[in-house]
């Protein structure tokens, strides 16, 4: 069964500079992406759906509050160095939100600084881009974006079904189960 | 002129600006993301480039004519300027923003302002050649023509 004409991906750009963020949107478009682009962390959070709320985060998790995701997006590409909250804060957050965590995060930044890219890498980010961007940068996206994908409809089918995860038919049966595991 | 010759005019100017430093492989990147539902990209970005470069110098000139320079602030200056020619390709602007932001660091207001002339220089040369270049481009469109793409992306240096 062939997969049909799907929407495209939604990316999130967050950029504090108004040429970054007309090039990264003009980059994505051109590899056939959807695109929000905004100006800060907290611009971000906002379209997330995620309130800057401290008491959130006082709540014992069995009963945290859930960020009610607006729109769906499917990756968010962040610069580094942005004034009040920079990208690696962005990042923490999203990957402490029991919503958005799985959202794949890029960071992108002008400076080659190797301890800044492996702690982002080790915090979670999926890629780290050295700006300016290529369209060869952008073409590495696509394969996040289908394993979240994959693993998204593997979760619809053991929430559609009630099968046991070890019984997941993936979509389609070529792909190895492998592919969804967070590569080191 | 005719068009033919408008547009070797054009290959050979992109050329010179290249081989002299003005311009690197990322403005290359930008005609790449141009196209016939984009035709203004490249126009549109070096305009806000040319803007913000333009704010950006006088945003730095004030900083630096302050009794106590605040060198924090120049420095991000610096590094939002240094990010945008580096966004275009505007090699040489680029290139003038690395000893600028080492000047900073060490808080050396009189090489600091040393850098800015640099900067300003490098900025205003980098604008005349890419006005020459976008009038050359509309010289071309108006004739009927088009931008000699494929020969761009083909020129070597």
């Amino acid at each position: 069964m062939g997969i049909a004409a799907e929407a495209p991906f939604h990316v999130l750009a967050v950029d504090d500079s108004l040429i970054d963020r007309m090039l990264i949107e003009r980059l994505l478009k051109t590899s056939s992406f959807h695109v929000t682009a905004v100006d800060s962390g907290s611009k971000a959070l906002k379209l997330l759906g995620l309130v800057e709320d401290e008491q959130i985060n006082e709540e014992p998790p069995s009963i945290a509050l859930e960020a009610h995701q607006d729109v769906e997006v499917n990756l968010i590409i962040t610069d580094y160095c942005m004034p009040e909250m920079t990208g690696y804060d962005l990042l923490r957050k999203i990957k402490e939100s029991r919503s958005l965590k799985d959202i794949p995060v890029v960071i992108m930044s002008s400076e080659n600084v190797p301890s800044r890219i492996n702690r982002c890498l080790e915090d979670g980010a999926d890629e780290f881009f050295l700006k300016p961007v290529q369209l060869s940068d952008v073409n590495k996206l696509r394969p996040h974006l289908l394993k979240s994908k994959v693993k998204d409809e593997e979760d619809q089918q053991i929430h559609d079904k009630g099968i046991n995860e070890t019984e997941v038919i993936a979509p389609d049966k070529t792909i190895p189960k492998n592919i969804v595991t967070k590569n080191g | 002129m005719e068009v033919g010759q408008m547009r070797r005019q054009w290959l050979d100017y992109t050329r010179s600006l290249f081989l002299e430093g003005f311009l690197d492989a990322q403005f290359m990147q930008l005609q790449q993301l141009q196209d016939d539902n984009n035709p203004d990209f490249v126009v549109e970005v070096v305009s806000l480039f040319f803007e913000d470069s333009e704010r950006l110098l006088k945003d730095l000139t004030f900083a630096l004519d302050q009794n106590a320079v605040d060198f924090k602030k120049v420095d991000a200056h610096v590094h939002q300027l240094k990010g945008s020619s580096s966004s275009i390709g505007a090699q040489r602007v680029k290139n003038a923003c690395i000893p600028f932001r080492n000047f900073c660091e060490e808080q050396n207001t009189d090489a600091c302002l040393r850098c800015l002339q640099q900067v300003k220089q490098e900025y205003c040369l980098v604008k005349n050649k890419l006005e020459t270049l976008f009038r050359l481009e509309q010289q071309i469109v108006a004739a009927g023509g088009s931008i000699p793409m494929v020969e761009l992306t083909q020129l070597s240096f």
